[in-house]
């Protein structure tokens, strides 16, 4: 395989590559004075002259936004759209992202009129449907979880770590003392320390041990009055859950710290087991990855955090409530709250698409899907853990963690393999992620991929394997067939060009 | 189930060729003690016609095809109906973060164009790639200002949408970080005199909106002044996008924190909503979020690509300018795909209609027996505030009556102002909306 080369003959005519990935400049470059896109309904009232009305404060200079006609626009867009892979072209196997089957019946309800154009500030007699939804979805989530109480507000799963130690916080210093340091796995998601950080914690690290799992001696010489409490990933990050989860609650509570549960991780676990029967006190949910709720080129999303009852005092207003005459309200009076963490009340957009996966499911469902997101990756686990090196030997949940060892004496590394899956039609899976596992190839191929879809990607990563050993190059320089080749990154962060300007 | 693409043999098959007898072999790591052995208790499975006829049915209950003056933070806008055609490509709305630029050049490619309008728009130099929402962004740039200044007090101007203010201080509880509030004056806008006491030598940010929470709007070069001469930075809100066609960039401040909701994204209860940083050069590497740059292959070909990650929670874990990961891009991509629509000369055109609505609103209520226009004599956007003689849920219900959703209470955060509301006409509204909300308002004290 060769990169497709420009012969600079078609440059000249423009069309320069086969119609689905068609070369496409930037809307700004195909901009022409006096060409429109839109027509304003008549104006019903008198004209005015913004210069008189806005004195000093009028705009003089125009933003300059391109300008073009309609079908210019769906095409620049269109075929921008080409030029990226998508879980409905193929498989998406990111490991921790669960890219999964995006409903489109959750599309078509979240744009139902009455719920798309309803204002926030609507009087509460005129909101209960979207109320109820908002209601149901919560029921449902603390049904799933095994915990007591749930805020939907925080907008993405960071968004909810940051609200969740803050929930820990609060409840610590209402018991008197703040304490002062987060305990955070060394395999944990980049967001857990950050989120710690801004919370006013320090973060104190915890090293995995031979299995890649909780190491409980290391905890409990670790876990002191100071300490506010773990952010624990389960399954971890390795898709390995943590066997002794129990004895790691009680290593927290006996010293009075909380069990922070990152659930990035819940598509391993929904209608299985859920985190409050375990000990968890506090746990996020990203409706983006466990709820089918469309990750559309990284957001938005959706981060509700649920909790234990003693935390519920603490949790962001307003906090959903229903009156005696049975119509739900919103209750700011909440004199122990951590405050708002966004205005109004959350991605309701993004409420309406879970629940609507969720009833799709049903309780029969919701276990099938977890049950097949386990089965694929062991299967692909059994199907590829003789041609790259399996680190830890413990079973897999939803996801497989493999290393690049056995590649890397030929010299190509796990970010080499991803670019050549490209080439094999799939998108790479997670590189380099957890930390501990060096040279990482981290997949999790979700319960929605069909037996012939996982045996192309079994296939692909076995032929790679292949290459590796016969011909290194050719995987070392993928991706071979893609618009354009490996983008000079070094370049980009150099000398930062984050804007188009006019030439 | 129907979104599992699996036949039972083909499920047997699988666990066969794993070497287990069943399923729950795989599940056999959880500790039997906490397995769950009965249903989840949530609805049953449903058809798909059952799961649109109940969102049908909670769409119902809320009310539709009522003129609506709400405003305050999230804005009715007619919303292009190629927007909706085009964020629902599966090329869009199933990708992930353009982490592997090779194969997501098309959402680098729209971001990078939605950061060229943002900045163009607010006459900054570079726009990231967004934020959760403006209230987030609001507080995400107070933050950034203390980096920038390493200070920790910031001034914020009680026009500052309330709920904005409230997130602030849930942001910064926990940093050390204090905040003194400035009083607004009789014309609605932030006291001068009053910002000039407050800023000191140890003031990271000044943070005010324009338009305000009162849609009027601020003397930025005045408050910059202010800001500046005390080695502050100036932090401005946008919460009404739209504005921007028509209204004075404010280009003096050193980090502009936009709601882009206007340009183009659906009401939806609040969210989701598409927030956004703007900034001076000189300030990029304290910017939270995600960037993308543009930069070429081996071929010499342009491409982009997301850059100065080192920023970034997923590089720099506690070090980090902010734990942010998912953002909106989607959301961006609506904004991006309105704001082409609209172009240059269209957002103007935009901006004067929401203006003169506006304009004729306020003219109209103020002639009605019983109700005072506040804040008079500064300029204004789409927003305006009227004390009404009668207390606002008597004519409320009236309204309601009569299909129209009236105005924002205002009371529940400025108590000062008694019976004021806050009223927005964007362009959806007609004139015979306006004309009988004026009625209606001037009817309460005929009968009264």
């Amino acid at each position: 395989m060769s990169t497709i080369e420009t012969p600079a003959v078609n440059k000249a005519i423009g069309k320069v590559r086969p119609h689905q990935t068609q070369n496409e400049r930037l809307v700004f470059e195909k901009s022409s004075p006096g060409k429109k896109a839109y027509k304003l309904a008549p104006l019903d009232v008198p004209e005015v002259d913004p210069e008189a009305l806005l004195g000093d404060a009028v705009r003089k200079d125009p933003p300059g936004l391109p300008e073009l006609s309609e079908i210019e626009i769906i095409r620049h867009f269109t075929r921008l759209s080409t030029w990226n892979y998508a879980i409905d072209l193929g498989m998406y196997p990111l490991g921790s992202c669960t890219m999964k089957y995006n409903p489109r019946v959750n599309e078509w309800v979240s744009r139902i009129r009455g719920l798309a154009e309803a204002h926030p500030y609507r009087p509460d007699s005129l909101a209960q449907g979207i109320l109820n939804i908002i209601d149901l979805l919560q029921k449902c989530l603390i049904e799933i979880t095994g915990m007591d109480t749930i805020t939907l507000q925080p907008a993405a799963g960071a968004h909810g770590e940051f609200t969740g130690i803050l929930l820990v916080r609060a409840w610590h210093e209402s018991q008197g003392n703040a304490r002062k340091k987060i305990i955070i796995p060394d395999s944990a998601h980049g967001t857990n320390p950050a989120t710690a950080a801004i919370c006013g914690y320090q973060v104190e690290n915890l090293k995995s041990n031979a299995e890649g799992g909780i190491d409980l001696e290391a905890l409990t010489a670790q876990v002191d009055e100071e300490t506010a409490a773990l952010m624990l990933t389960n399954p971890s990050t390795i898709g390995v859950f943590e066997e002794q989860i129990h004895k790691i609650a009680d290593i927290l509570h006996d010293k009075g710290a909380l069990l922070y549960m990152d659930g990035a991780n819940m598509n391993a676990l929904v209608g299985k087991v859920r985190p409050g029967d375990f000990g968890v006190d506090v746990m996020h949910l990203n409706l983006h990855k466990t709820f089918s709720t469309p990750h559309g080129g990284g957001g938005p999303g959706s981060g509700p955090v649920a909790c234990k009852k003693f935390l519920e005092p603490f949790l962001p207003t307003p906090v959903l409530v229903q009156d005696e005459n049975g119509m739900k309200t919103w209750n700011y009076d909440r004199p122990q709250s951590v405050g708002r963490v966004r205005a109004f009340y959350g991605n309701t957009g993004m409420f309406i698409r879970a629940l609507a996966y969720i009833l799709a499911n049903g309780p029969d469902g919701l276990r099938q899907t977890t049950e097949d997101a386990v089965l694929n990756a062991n299967y692909i686990r059994k199907k590829l853990e003789d041609v790259y090196e399996l680190p830890y030997k413990t079973p897999s949940m939803h996801e497989v963690v493999f290393s690049d060892k056995k590649q890397v004496a030929k010299g190509v590394k796990t970010g080499d393999i991803a670019k050549r899956l490209i080439d094999y039609g799939f998108h790479p899976y997670t590189v380099s992620f957890p930390l501990i596992v060096p040279g990482a190839l981290m997949i999790e191929p979700t319960e929605s991929e069909s037996l012939e879809e996982l045996d192309l990607f079994i296939d692909a990563m076995r032929s790679i394997a292949k290459e590796v050993e016969e011909t290194p190059e050719l995987v070392k320089s993928a991706p071979h067939s893609t618009r354009i080749s490996r983008l000079d990154e070094v370049k980009a962060a150099r000398k930062p060009v984050l804007r188009w300007k006019p030439e | 189930m129907r979104y599992l693409p699996k036949s039972p043999a083909e499920r047997e098959q699988m666990l066969a060729e794993i070497g287990v007898s069943s399923i729950d072999e795989l599940f056999s790591v959880i500790p039997e003690e906490y397995r769950l052995t009965r249903d989840l208790d949530v609805p049953r499975q449903q058809a798909e016609s059952e799961i649109i006829a109940y969102f049908n049915e909670e769409a119902a209950k809320n009310i539709i095809g009522y003129a609506s003056f709400l405003g305050g933070g999230a804005y009715r806008h007619f919303r292009p109906i190629i927007i909706d055609s085009l964020v629902q490509r599966g090329e869009f709305l199933t990708s992930y973060t353009p982490y592997q630029a090779e194969i997501t050049q098309g959402t680098l490619q729209a971001i990078f164009e939605f950061q060229t309008m943002i900045a163009e728009l607010t006459g900054m130099d570079v726009a990231n790639a967004s934020m959760y929402d403006g209230s987030t962004g609001a507080a995400e740039a107070v933050l950034m200002a203390m980096r920038i200044t390493g200070r920790s007090k910031a001034v914020v101007a009680r026009t500052v949408h309330p709920e904005y203010r409230e997130v602030l201080a849930t942001y910064l509880r926990h940093r050390d970080m204090a905040t003194s509030e400035v009083a607004y004056t009789k014309n609605g806008r932030v006291d001068l005199a009053a910002l000039e006491e407050s800023v000191t030598e140890e003031t990271a940010a000044v943070l005010v909106q324009s338009p305000n929470f009162f849609g009027t709007i601020e003397d930025i070069p005045a408050i910059a002044e202010i800001a500046h001469k005390k080695g502050a930075l100036l932090v401005v809100s946008i919460a009404e996008g739209v504005s921007l066609g028509i209204v004075r960039p404010p280009v003096e401040a050193d980090i502009v924190s936009i709601e882009a909701q206007s340009f183009g994204v659906a009401l939806s209860y609040g969210g989701p909503y598409v927030g956004v940083l703007a900034t001076k050069e000189k300030y990029l590497r304290q910017i939270p979020g995600r960037l993308v740059g543009q930069t070429t292959d081996s071929n010499g070909n342009r491409g982009f690509v997301l850059t100065l990650s080192t920023r970034e929670q997923h590089i720099r874990r506690e070090k980090a300018t902010s734990n942010i990961c998912t953002n909106q891009a989607l959301v961006a991509l609506m904004a991006t795909i309105f704001l082409t629509v609209y172009g240059k000369e269209g957002i103007r055109e935009l901006a004067e209609h929401n203006l003169a609505k506006a304009a004729f609103a306020a003219e109209t209520f103020k002639l009605q027996s019983g109700v005072k226009l506040l804040f008079e004599g500064a300029p204004r956007f789409h927003e305006f505030v009227i004390d009404t003689a009668e207390a606002p849920p008597l004519w409320s219900q009236r309204l309601l009556n009569e299909k129209i959703v009236g105005g924002i209470e205002l009371k529940k955060w400025y108590p000062e102002l008694g019976n004021a509301t806050l009223w927005c006409t964007t362009e959806p509204i007609k004139r015979k909306d306006i004309e009988a909300a004026a009625k209606v308002l001037a009817a309460g004290l005929a009968e009264g």
